[in-house]
């Protein structure tokens, strides 16, 4: 089972931005890193200058590397930029909007969470187009998961397996709206908020977080409980997806849990320990609500224990 | 430009037809339809029925099969399209890339047009759709301008289908799982957005509570008139305080904005409501009709004064005007 570090989806400060890959080069144990701004085109310079030596630093130290794309293209800068990045890409290209395939002409690339695989009618096109990698939206249930492995085996099949689950993209950005600017004169506020900004219920439940155009859920996706389940279903490599926490020790604990070192009680406390503002979520994998935590544990004496 | 318009019922498509409609787009009563409500749509007989009862009267028939066909059972969406093709249909509306390659090569002289549920917001998108499928229109998503339609517009040979009233989806559609993740259902997968089923209203004293699933989506006065909790049009907290976060509740009145939609080279306009009344149907088709006929001689488009039917009473021009950029 590989493990995959997707893009930092938030627009953090460029300095922090690059020594949090130099720190997933040296001390993360993913076998690939998906870099590249994916939500936002207007923050994309800000990080211009650090991605040439942030990527050779993760190659330096062994990991593949992927450049995401943006998951929404309206103005024709964004079309342009998103042509030119496949055309000048020396790594394969995540694909986050269909837009993106146009420019592909046969060349390998990888699908991102953000394209609509639901199926593997879906992921058989794909895979006739050049795509070697698919990351399944993450509301997909595991029964689909694994239908779409076994239909679809020349792709490797990845799953949205930790960190907050991308559920909405739009062409207003929240952030702006919030703190009345346009979205033209937007200040980079969304800067404020490197975790998403905590949206409650009028009774205050924790619902959702926004992060610019881009909404995500409150709680945390963690399918460390499924991951035997994830296996056997075909998939062969977990995302896991950059929040504001310890993202390498994140990435130790998946790899003790995938290579049999930590039972799985033992990894989602460490996972909690090291994360431990916002709860986690698996809903989705069971067709459940996508907010709802279901883990359960069977203990050795067969009694089934909530995680 | 061409009048496309909803029907949920044979009752509603028939009144579509007679009010004025160039086409009327409707879809089967199951998950391969994007409006998969209770009560609603069309079984694969009541389809045929409707497809000869508007052909009788030079209208075309589009069939939505827009949801994303389950893994490891695309029987029903294949039946869909296989159904949707005998039974005449003019062109079947799809979104999902395995779907239009199964109707582009069962099918090769069906027409196809690319549902708003793809999300194909550019040219390039368009172009993809096109050199894989031979698609022929496009149904653009919302978050375009009247400048930006008009740019896709001259950028495609693809023909260009836009909203122009009904409800309004906040989000990019097609890209949405904000219900899945309050309900399970989701728009992509079950054709449903905040599904009824997931609805519940509590009396709480001097309020009235809205909530999907475990969610509290809005709170009402007693003087209020409490909508529906559509999850993107409820109201929440966040440090900069409370509101309307996502979006004002309006829907879709573009109706002023006809001018420019021709200008733009839109080749047709499409109303929302498949879960709409015949009533409602036959009025807002009639308005758009006399609106279209104001415009095709030249005269002043008035607007289209369809207010009281809206979804909150109040009406947006939405992303075509982009105040907010």
């Amino acid at each position: 089972m590989q493990l995959t570090l997707g893009p930092v989806l938030y627009h953090w400060k460029p300095d922090i931005w690059r020594d949090f890959y130099y720190r997933i080069a040296d001390e993360a144990p993913v076998d690939i890193v998906s870099i590249g701004e994916t939500v936002c085109s207007k923050r994309a310079p800000f990080y211009a200058d650090s991605l040439p030596p942030v990527v050779e630093r993760l190659e330096r130290a062994g990991k593949a590397v992927q450049l995401s794309s943006y998951a929404l293209v309206s103005q024709e800068r964004e079309r342009k930029a998103m042509e030119a990045l496949v055309r000048e890409a020396r790594h394969p290209v995540e694909v986050n909007d269909v837009s993106s395939l146009a420019h592909m002409d046969g060349k390998p690339h990888v699908i991102g969470p953000f394209v609509n695989t639901y199926n593997e009618g879906t992921a058989r096109y794909l895979a006739s187009l050049g795509a070697t990698r698919i990351t399944l939206p993450p509301e997909l249930p595991l029964e689909s998961v694994t239908a779409i492995a076994a239909g679809c085996p020349e792709v490797i099949v990845e799953v949205f397996a930790f960190g907050r689950m991308p559920l909405a993209i739009s062409a207003r950005c929240y952030h702006a709206r919030l703190h009345k600017h346009s979205k033209d004169n937007c200040r980079f506020v969304c800067e404020l908020d490197p975790d998403g900004l905590e949206v409650d219920t009028l009774k205050g439940e924790k619902f959702l977080s926004v992060n610019g155009v881009q909404t995500l859920s409150f709680a945390c996706s963690n399918l460390l409980p499924h991951l035997g389940a994830l296996r056997e279903g075909g998939v062969k490599a977990l995302r896991l997806s950059p929040q504001h926490c310890d993202m390498a020790a994140i990435a130790r604990v998946y790899r003790d849990a995938v290579d049999g070192r930590l039972d799985i009680p033992e990894a989602v406390a460490e996972c909690r320990r090291i994360y431990p503002d916002v709860p986690f979520a698996d809903g989705f994998s069971l067709g459940a609500p996508g907010a709802e935590w279901k883990a359960t544990f069977a203990r050795v004496n067969g009694v089934e224990e909530r995680l | 430009m061409e009048l496309i318009c909803p029907a949920g019922t044979p009752a509603a498509f028939e009144a579509a037809v007679d009010a004025g409609a160039d086409a009327v787009y409707c879809g089967y009563r199951d998950a391969t339809n994007a409006r998969n409500f209770p009560g609603l749509n069309f079984s694969y007989q009541e389809m045929r029925d409707a497809v000869r009862y508007a052909h009788a009267r030079r209208v075309h028939v589009l069939v939505a099969v827009n949801t994303f066909p389950k893994a490891g059972q695309p029987e029903l969406w294949h039946r869909a399209v296989d159904e949707a093709c005998d039974a005449g249909a003019d062109a079947l509306i799809l979104a999902d890339i395995g779907l239009l390659d199964y109707a582009a090569k069962k099918h090769p002289k069906q027409r196809l047009h690319i549902s708003v549920q793809a999300a194909a917001a550019n040219p390039d998108a368009i172009r993809f759709y096109q050199q894989a499928f031979g698609v022929r229109r496009v149904v653009l998503p919302r978050v375009l301008s009247v400048h930006e339609i008009a740019a896709v517009a001259a950028a495609t040979t693809v023909e260009t289908e836009v909203f122009v009233f009904g409800g309004l989806c906040v989000m990019a559609e097609g890209r949405c799982s904000l219900s899945s993740y309050a309900t399970g259902k989701s728009p992509n997968m079950n054709g449903v957005c905040s599904p009824a089923s997931h609805v519940t209203y509590a009396d709480d004293g001097d309020t009235m509570v809205s909530r999907l699933g475990a969610f509290t989506i809005n709170v009402f006065r007693r003087d209020e008139a409490a909508a529906y909790p559509t999850l993107c049009k409820g109201r929440f907290v966040t440090s900069a305080g409370e509101g309307y976060l996502f979006e004002d509740p309006v829907s879709l009145d573009a109706a002023s904005l006809l001018p420019g939609l021709k200008e733009a080279g839109v080749t047709a306009l499409k109303i929302e409501g498949r879960q709409r009344g015949r009533a409602y149907i036959a009025d807002v088709v009639r308005s758009f009709r006399q609106a279209l006929t104001d415009l095709e001689a030249g005269r002043p488009v008035a607007a289209s004064g369809l207010k009281a039917m809206s979804e909150g009473q109040s009406n947006t021009e939405g992303a075509y005007r982009k105040t907010w950029r």
